[in-house]
Formats: structure tokens, sequence, C-alpha cells
């Protein structure tokens, strides 16, 4: 990383303008030429492995915090693990897990699942719990079975803190989406990493970097949109 | 599996290498931690004894949470160019909306009657903020620097992806050198790494709790967007 | 210094409201409007009221947790403007209804917080708490133990110690027993009694409930909404004869009840105990005459003798008595 900074060296090669030659601060020609190549199937590719993570977290989680709403030793164990993989450094997970995986999409998404377990795990037993004792006592009295009392009443009053959930996991995913790139090339880090290695191509890194953070924000405002429409009753808890 | 065990032989192996990637390690992540306190602390407690910009304290740390790492740093390399300083810009960066936002909370959900009743008997506002409001927000307080530091430990390897100092990272990053075990190994010493910090802080979170609060509170960092559910936050 | 200023135990001071108004901005109906009433020093003069009657704006005016915009408030003689909002709160003693302890200090520590910032020798603020301790009937242990570890009751008594610790010659209290239950908040009425005579304070008291009104007040101010005083008085006097409507209203239509309930037998002259009913029910000196009335009532007796400590017949009073009584002015 030392020495005279050699000539950038662009990728997709296309019609490479002065601007892109001079490595100038941002380059619009040359996303319009790259859009269709290297941005768009990257930002899909983003959005797939996020989708796909949160999804398959979210009926782990669930279906645990159901259990653990019940049977109460079931909380701390699972707690536990969760705060284990949140805890470990992204790039430390994906490491550890190439041993068994490889360099592939399965690692990858291992780990994105991991790190999004222990957020719509808590955040979905807390709602459960917050369930107030007299509306099941209601509801039992009213003469709800325990599915009805769980899709009808527990699960409605507990979408808040799901949904809130669910806007952590989404970004937390996206973020890290970018890191995996380092182990499976696809995804918004993918361009990151060969701007970098392109010695700094500043466009690369501007319209990449800018689309993961536009994809984010975008995921938590329609989050919040969504999390509003389907829990009117919980509005003026905003803060 | 293999390559997991051997990672641990390569540690034992490497001491002196591990332990000079995880001072440098250390030393980016407690400048970056020392710069987004020193900026992010006296807003936050300010904005909180004013109760002030509330809205704007609250959301910057859901935006801040939004943020990817690494499209952050990849467009400060873009700005400030490649080096040790843009990755510490890029944590600062990212540090301290979940430190500002704690440290209005804890100082702004402080009881009002508490304060109130300190103003009635005659506190001067700094008094207030001293002996009243600072000592009772601690613990929230304490829980949005925690939060941070595991956050900023935990993102210093991504420097190595992005082609400047990374501590561990180094290691991590660069398997045409060290092989499967030292990225291994070195994968260890930052996940041991983070957890002992995230120990660290709880320790020292619960040390500060005035002694007349322990045992009411909640120790997780303020998670804004779930509102009045108990989450942590951002790590990886 | 405000330390010389709060020195002497006992002192008391007179304050004086003279056309005091306040209006808070964004709003059309002042909160307190031409409030004029002067309390004489080591009184208590109790602000009662409905909501939105601006007793508690009224109360906050004397710290200054408020500033009120005309006319001017006195403390012994001195404008409160002249002072420094914060030496003037150290000088006061402020009680609320949340109390508003400090949890992260000891009840000890809760009490001497005014002390120290006063600047007091330290063994002067120890035998202080101790003294305010003893005197609100908590246990010496109890002055190491944290808010939380109280009861409710027990953390309202810190609250009415801690605001004396100082030695202020004024209080403030704002509904202070309005969430303890009923006979906890009837036991620290009580116990508030016993504290003024020991350490006589000129005391202002917020409160909705008239029954507390009359029973603590030496005076009662009552404000109608938009912080206009009604009628402001010793409690007899107004439960007599009411200013207008609205106080008659206010104190209720058992007004010559709760009259009744401010006077004890010893003070009223009795009828002579000659020709005694030999069936009439007895009871002592002590009896309040609403509860004389009472009895007689559910007894079915006309007449009720009543006795002295000793168990001597002091006299005779008979419903004739006791509504010649309330026809009294």
């Amino acid at each position: 990383m030392s020495g005279p900074p050699p000539p950038v060296v662009i990728p997709n090669f296309g019609g490479a303008s002065k601007c892109v030659t001079n490595n100038d601060l941002f380059c619009a020609d040359w996303v319009q030429h790259n859009w269709g190549s290297t941005l768009q199937p990257a930002l899909l590719e983003h959005l797939r492995l996020t989708l796909i993570a949160v999804a398959i977290g979210f009926v782990i989680a669930f279906a645990a915090a159901v259990v653990a709403r019940r049977l109460r030793f079931v909380e701390h164990p699972f707690t536990l693990v969760g705060a284990l993989l949140y805890t470990i450094p992204s790039i430390a997970l994906f490491q550890l897990l190439v041993p068994f995986t490889g360099l592939t999409e399965t690692t990858v998404e291992i780990a994105l699942i991991g790190y999004t377990l222990l957020i719509l795990f808590r955040n979905t037993l807390a709602g459960f719990q917050a369930v107030p004792e007299d509306v099941l006592e209601a509801a039992r009295g009213m003469g709800l079975r325990g599915r009805e009392i769980l899709w009808r009443i527990e699960v409605p009053l507990a979408l808040p803190a799901i949904m809130a959930g669910l806007r952590i996991a989404t970004v937390t995913v996206i973020s890290l989406a970018t890191v995996a790139a380092f182990i499976d090339d696809e995804g918004l880090g993918s361009p990151i990493f060969r701007a970098i290695q392109s010695n700094v191509f500043k466009t690369e890194l501007f319209a990449a970097g800018g689309l993961a953070v536009a994809l984010a924000l975008f995921a938590d405002a329609f989050l919040v949109l969504v999390q509003r429409l389907v829990t009117p009753w919980a509005r003026r808890e905003r803060t | 599996m293999r390559p997991v065990i051997d990672g641990f032989p390569w540690i034992t192996d490497n001491l002196s290498l591990v332990f000079d990637k995880t001072g440098v390690h250390l030393l980016i992540a407690v400048l970056a931690l020392l710069i987004s306190i020193a900026i992010a602390m006296p807003v936050g407690v300010w904005l909180g004894h004013v109760h002030r910009g509330g809205f704007a304290a609250i959301n910057i740390s859901n935006v801040g949470r939004a943020l990817p790492s690494l499209a952050v740093i990849a467009i400060l390399i873009g700005v400030i160019g490649l080096g040790r300083n843009t990755l510490i810009v890029a944590l600062v960066v990212l540090a301290v909306p979940v430190i500002l936002t704690n440290a209005y909370v804890a100082v702004d959900t402080v009881d009002r009657d508490v304060v109130d009743a300190a103003r009635g008997m005659g506190l001067r506002e700094r008094q207030i903020l001293a002996r009243v409001e600072l000592p009772l927000g601690l613990p929230l307080l304490f829980a949005g620097i925690r939060t941070a530091a595991v956050f900023v430990v935990a993102t210093v390897p991504l420097g190595a992806l992005t082609g400047t100092d990374g501590g561990l990272g180094d290691i991590i990053a660069n398997q045409a050198s060290y092989r499967l075990e030292g990225v291994v190994g070195a994968a260890i010493c930052v996940a041991v790494l983070a957890l002992l910090i995230d120990g660290l802080f709880a320790a020292i979170q619960r040390a500060v709790t005035p002694r007349g609060l322990r045992g009411q509170i909640d120790f997780a960092a303020v998670q804004t967007a779930a509102a009045s559910n108990p989450q942590e936050e951002g790590t990886p | 210094m405000a330390d010389r200023k709060a020195a002497g135990a006992g002192a008391a001071a007179e304050i004086v409201f003279s056309h005091v108004t306040k209006h808070y901005p964004g709003r059309r109906a002042a909160a307190v409007k031409d409030l004029s009433l002067v309390v004489p020093a080591g009184e208590i003069c109790v602000l009662v009221g409905p909501s939105g009657a601006g007793k508690t704006t009224a109360m906050k005016l004397v710290n200054r947790l408020i500033d009120f915009d005309e006319g001017d408030i006195t403390i012994d003689g001195r404008s409160i403007r002249e002072l420094d909002a914060v030496e003037l709160r150290r000088g006061i003693g402020y009680v609320i209804q949340q109390i508003g302890l400090f949890p992260h200090m000891t009840v000890g520590d809760n009490i001497a917080v005014v002390p120290r910032l006063l600047g007091w020798p330290k063994q002067r603020i120890r035998e202080r708490v101790a003294e305010l301790v003893e005197l609100v009937g908590l246990e010496a242990g109890d002055r190491d133990r944290y808010p939380s570890q109280l009861s409710g009751g027990q953390r309202q008594r810190v609250g009415l110690v801690r605001a004396l610790a100082a030695e202020p010659k004024v209080m403030l209290m704002d509904e202070p027993f309005g969430a303890l239950d009923p006979i906890t908040r009837d036991r620290l009425q009580n116990e508030f009694l016993r504290l003024h005579e020991v350490e006589r304070k000129t005391v202002i008291f917020v409160t909705h409930d008239i029954d507390e009104a009359i029973k603590l007040g030496d005076r009662i101010a009552i404000l109608r909404e938009g912080g206009v005083l009604a009628q402001y008085d010793a409690p007899d006097a107004i439960l007599a004869s009411p200013a207008d409507d609205f106080v008659a209203r206010f104190v209720g239509a058992d007004r010559g009840l709760k009259r009744l309930a401010l006077r004890r037998l010893s003070e009223i002259e009795l009828d002579s105990p000659n020709g005694i009913p030999p069936d009439a029910p007895r009871t002592s000196l002590q009896t309040t005459i609403r509860d004389a009335l009472s009895l007689m009532l559910t007894e079915g007796a006309e007449n009720l003798v009543v006795v002295d400590d000793s168990g001597e017949v002091a006299g005779l009073l008979s419903v004739g008595r006791v509504s010649r009584l309330l026809a009294e002015p």
C-alpha cells in the first residue's frame, strides 16, 4: 500500500470519460454506463440476501418466542446464544464459518440469520409479555382457545414490538451484507471492494456506498410506514 | 472443523503478533470512542437537561443505526482518501448517534418531580445536572457508551478490508499470509475481545449505578425504534 | 449569607401577596388574578379551590419556580424579586405530592441536601438530621436506607423533614398528602400539626380537599377558576358565613356539621348538669361537637353527659344547644 499510486484501473472500461480517467469525485456518466451491468444487479443481490436472512431469522425467532412465552426456561438459553452471536464481529463470524461451509452464500446467510435472532426474539417475546394479563383472562373467559388467543390477541398486540424488531434486524442485515462480499462476491459490498482495489475509484465508492445507505434508510422508512399501517391503535406511542 | 481447532494453537504460537495487532486494534477503538464521547455526550446531556430537540436527538440514532458501516467507510474513503484517520472518522460518525441519544434520554427521563424538588430546594442548574440528573442518568448513559464501545471494537477490522490498519482485522483479511488457521485464530481473538469489552463495560455500568437504584433498572441501551421495548443496539 | 438568613430555629416570616397577577403565555385567562392576601408569621394558610383555580401556581410564585407578571410578594417585608431565586429557595421548605426524594441518596443525605448547600458544619448537619429523623417517628437506622426501601407514608415523612432541614422560615406544600391512603393521610396530617407546634413556620399549603383545608388551616384562601380569590378567612368564619354561592357550594351543604367538627366540647359552655336523665349517654370533653351530635343521633338521646378526664361530670349537652351554636355567626 505504499509507493506512488499506480494508475486507476477501471472495471467495465466501456466508455471511459475524462472524468473517469482523472478519478474525479463523481462521474455520472460512469454510473449511467454501469448501472445495468454492475450496480443494479448488486443492489438486487443485496436485497435478496437481506430478505432471505430476515425471513428465515424471523421464522426461527418467532417460533422460539412462541415457545418461550409459555415455557419460561427457554428464554434464557436462547437469549444467551443470540447475544453471543450478536456480539461476535461480523468479519470474525464469517471467517469462523468458512471452514464449515466455504466461501459461499450459505456461509453469508448463516451469519446474517445469526445476527437477526437476538433482536427478533427479544422484541417478539417482549411484545408477548407486554400483553396485559386481564386481556388474556377476558379472552379465555370468552372461550378462545390457546391458538386463537395467540393469533387473534397476542400477535396483534405484540405487533408494534415485532415490527420494531424487524426494522432493526433489517437495517442490521443490510449493513452486514455489504461486509459479506468479502466472503462471497455479491451484493453492494462487491463494487465497494472492487473500487478500493482499483486504487480507490471514487465514483464507484460513492455510487455503491450511497446505494447501500439509501437502501438502508429506505428500508427503515418503509418499515416505519408498515408498522403504522398495521398497528393503528399504537400510533400515539411513537416517540 | 480442523481449522477452527487449529486456530487456538495458532494464537499461542503467534502471541507477539496477536498482542501487536490487538494493541493497534484497541488504540484505534479507544481513540474513536473518546472522540465520539467528547462530541456526543455534552450535546446529548445538555439537550436532555433543557428537554429540547428530543425528536432530532432520538431520530439521529435511528438513522445512525441504519447506516451500513462499510458504506460509510467507503464514502469517507472517497472524500478523505485511504488511511487510519478515515477509519477513525467513520467510526466516530457511526458511534456518535448511539451515545448522543442515550445521553439525551438518560437526562431527559430523570423523574421530573425529583428535578422539581431539587430546583425548589434551591439547587442551581449546574448542581441539578451534576448532583441529580447525571447520577440518576448514569446507567443509561453508560449503556450508550457500552454499545458504542462494542460496536467500535467490532468494526475496526473493516479497516483491513478497506486497505488501512484494521488491528486484528489485518490477519483476518490476509489469508494468503496467515493461512486459514491464522484467519480463524484472529477471528476468535476479535470475538473474544468484543465479548470482553462488553463484559468490562457491563461491570462499569453496574459500578456507576447509584446504590439506591440498584435492582430497579434495565441495563439495556435505549432502543429508539423499539419504542417501549427492551433491546440492545447495533454491534456487528 | 443565606446561612444567616435561615438561622434561628422556630423563626417564621410574614408573607404578603399584593395585587399579584400571573398570565401563562398563550392562554387568555389569567392563572392568578390580582391576588392580595397576608399570611401572618407562623400560621398555616391553605390555598384551596377546584382545578384550574391557580392554587399551585400561586404557591410556586413564592419560591419563584414561576415568576409573576404584576404586583409583588414580600417575605418579612422584602420583595422576593430583590432576592436571588436560588438563595430564596434555600430559605424556603418545599414539599410536593410526588415527594421528589432523590432515589440515589439515603434518607439522611436527602435531608442534608440544603444544609450542605448552605455550608453548615458537619456536626450541626448530623445533629439536625438525627433530630428530624426522630421528630418524625422514623428509626435511627432508617437514616441509611434508600427511598425505595421505605413505605409511601415514610417517604412523605422524609419529604416533610427534608423541607424543614435548613430551618426555613417559610414552607410551601403542594398537596403533600394527596397520594396517600386515608388512614396514613390522617396520621400524617396530625403529625404535621404536631410538627408545626414544635417548629413554627409560615406555611402555604395547597390542596383541593376542603376537609383537609379545614383541618389544617389557620386561614383558608378559597380560589375560583381564573385565579380569583373568593374568600380568605379562618375556617370557622368561612363555614359560618360563606362569601357567596361559589364558596357555599365549595365548602359543601354540610358546612354546619364541618363547623361543629372544628370545636371540642371543652371549648364551649355546657349546660348545668342538674336533672340528668339517668340513661343519658356519656362522652369526654375532648369529643368534637360533631361527634357528640352524631352520638346523640345514633343513641336516640336528647342529651349527652360530658365528663372530664377524671370522670367527673362537667356538664350537659343538648340537641337544642347544638342548634343554637350553629346559628352563631
